[in-house]
């Protein structure tokens, strides 16, 4: 590349910010057209079930390519070469899980949150206290890692402070969820989507033009720049045991994140709910060959120098790569379609953690003597300005932490707290209320105990010494414990009225009969 | 939660094989994905130089291996639609009017 090549990251680019009004007008205005069809708590929650397939896969992989896969997973490949491409393959397997195991059984069962699932036939209160405590945990420790991670990426891409990215992405935010609900948040979604896999596609374009279009080229001038090291697995991997437990975290965590189950309310049926899972799985495939793509070109055409000088973990590479091969105008477009990507997240967690507050708790714990669908609504409306707020605040006290390892305990307590409750009830006719709660709790417990004792936290974080616990992801402990707490707990406390629903449980399961 | 559904009689037989079919094809192919998965990550762990192996002149096994597992999860759940939309809905339709003739 030019010697002379100085990038202009950090300074107001008019094409970014351009763009990014653009972003902001279009989807405002969506959400004025969907603030008036967001009046009843199905349309709040679940855009009225009118979403298509096609629809919820976009949203659906909308929900899940965070900025920190986008710009994370390209930085790695591009200081570290192939070890990005592990990550990657490990955020993409727990799809086919969901599709296998819980898409049409979550769609027939459930109304608004996954919750329903698990309390369809056990006794409502202790479930749903235990099972919003697992989802708001997931919530959030992801919240708080996108918002701290959006702060600094704001910061850096556009050049002002790190208090005004965190009220900005939080003030919209709302805007969005508290007056166009899901209808609002998919459409997000989906655009946001759209732009981020055109944006990483027309990169690689770039990218592939500069080497003639041949990968070979690509890999080849990767490996004659750093080494054939590149090309081969490095350090990422070393212990068995750490290694498959943070597969289990990643595979079935994504099968217990809240914001991403609670998808599956907002299409008409289980067939919808089960292309949305194609269309999704495509997508986010797609999108991590880009992102391989995208992080190999950084490391030939930017440097790795130039990557790490500019950010120690490389999250500066794609864009980088953006005003290498396409110029400040393309670098203004791919920083909006980050910061849009952020949005994005963000609305879809924080609408999960609201519907949890507002469905699962006020309505069935609270008031369970009936609450109006208007009391509902305007219940869920204060708890997304409450979670909005406080993912303000939480955005600005963990300013400059390392919030690296939220990401990861949010995987771990979702594929601890949230899935083995929600498989067993979906499979098991003798699963009983004290099993459920026992397996929530456990599951939670165990993921959060584990993974403060772990290097993770008690070494990186409270720089002590050595670690109690030897594994830097608590999974293979946390969710196995939560399975053998959910059978024992079972047996020794058995529910014979949940055993005997299990049939009706099962022909809505199966045949869809009575599903909302 | 209330259970709306007007207890139809349904035809158990066919109704068991409808379930039966459903998680034999789920857990078939849960298990090929944990299968090919872990199998991945056990061969990064224990045995690094395999996917290190060189086919042409920098170019390693690991790189088609990698973007493998990715098509593979993909066309995995392409498989299950297609078994899904053909096969089971059309299970699911029989039972359903086996339960509207009774």
């Amino acid at each position: 590349m030019d010697p002379n090549f100085v990038s202009t990251i950090g300074q107001p680019n008019a094409t970014s910010i351009i763009f990014f009004f653009v972003f902001i007008t279009a989807t405002l205005f969506i959400t004025y057209w969907a603030a008036k069809k967001s009046r009843s708590p199905s349309q709040f929650y679940a855009a009225g079930r009118s979403v298509t397939g096609l629809q919820n896969g976009l949203a659906l992989s909308g929900d899940y390519m965070s900025a920190a896969s986008f710009l994370g997973i390209a930085g790695l490949v591009s200081l570290k070469g192939y070890d990005g491409l592990i990550y990657s393959i490990g955020f993409l397997v727990g799809w086919p899980i969901i599709m296998f195991l819980i898409a049409e059984p979550l769609r027939n069962l459930g109304k608004f949150t996954f919750a329903d699932v698990v309390a369809y036939r056990l006794k409502q209160k202790p479930i749903r206290i235990a099972a919003s405590l697992g989802s708001l945990m997931t919530v959030a420790f992801y919240l708080i890692a996108q918002m701290v991670g959006s702060g600094s990426l704001v910061m850096m891409i556009f050049g002002i402070p790190y208090e005004y990215a965190i009220v900005a992405v939080g003030l919209v935010m709302i805007t969005y969820v508290l007056f166009g609900g899901m209808l609002a948040t998919t459409w997000v979604q989906i655009i946001k989507a759209v732009l981020l896999l055109s944006g990483a596609t027309v990169m690689v374009v770039f990218v592939l033009v500069h080497f003639g279009f041949s990968y070979g080229e690509l890999f080849k001038q990767a490996a004659v720049k750093y080494g054939d090291a590149v090309l081969q697995p490095g350090g990422l991997v070393s212990n068995p045991w750490d290694a498959v437990s943070l597969g289990m975290a990643l595979m079935f965590g994504t099968a217990g994140l809240p914001h991403i189950l609670m998808r599956f309310y907002t299409v008409p049926d289980a067939k919808t709910a089960r292309t949305s899972v194609f269309y999704a799985t495509g997508f986010i495939g797609y999108f991590y060959i880009l992102t391989f793509t995208i992080g190999f070109g950084a490391m030939v055409i930017v440097g790795q120098d130039v990557i790490s000088g500019m950010d120690k973990g490389g999250n500066m590479a794609a864009l980088l790569l953006a005003e290498a091969t396409g110029g400040t105008m393309f670098l203004g477009f791919i920083a909006a379609v980050a910061f849009a990507t952020i949005l994005a997240v963000v609305a879809g967690l924080t609408l999960a953690g609201a519907s949890t507050l507002s469905h699962d708790l006020y309505v069935n714990v609270f008031c369970t003597d009936g609450a109006t669908e208007e009391q509902e609504v305007k219940v869920a409306k204060r708890a997304t300005l409450a979670l909005g707020v406080l993912a303000i605040v939480l955005g600005l006290a963990f300013k400059g932490q390392n919030v690296a390892f939220m990401v990861g305990l949010a995987f771990a307590i979702a594929a601890s707290a949230n899935f083995p409750a929600l498989l067993l009830s979906i499979l098991w006719r003798n699963f009983s209320t004290v099993g459920a709660t026992a397996s929530i709790y456990t599951g939670t417990i165990l993921a959060v105990g584990l993974i403060v004792i772990s290097p993770t936290i008690w070494m990186d974080v409270l720089h002590n010494p050595t670690a109690i616990f030897p594994l830097k992801n608590p999974a293979i402990i946390s969710m196995t414990g939560a399975f053998i707490a959910g059978y024992l707990g079972s047996v020794l406390r058995p529910d014979p009225d949940a055993s005997k629903k299990y049939e009706d449980q099962k022909i809505r399961n199966y045949l869809g009969v009575g599903a909302e | 939660m209330e259970h709306k559904h007007p207890g139809p009689k349904i035809d158990q037989a066919l109704f068991h094989r409808l379930v039966v079919a459903k998680w034999k094809v789920s857990l078939t192919l849960a298990a090929i994905m944990m299968v090919v998965y872990y199998g991945f990550i056990l061969v990064l762990a224990f045995d690094k130089e395999l996917l290190s192996t060189k086919i042409g002149e920098h170019m390693t096994v690991g790189i088609p291996v990698g973007l493998f597992l990715i098509i593979l999860a993909w066309l995995i759940t392409g498989v299950y639609v297609f078994w899904a939309n053909s096969s089971y809905d059309r299970a699911v339709q029989d039972v359903l009017k086996s339960m509207r003739r009774r």
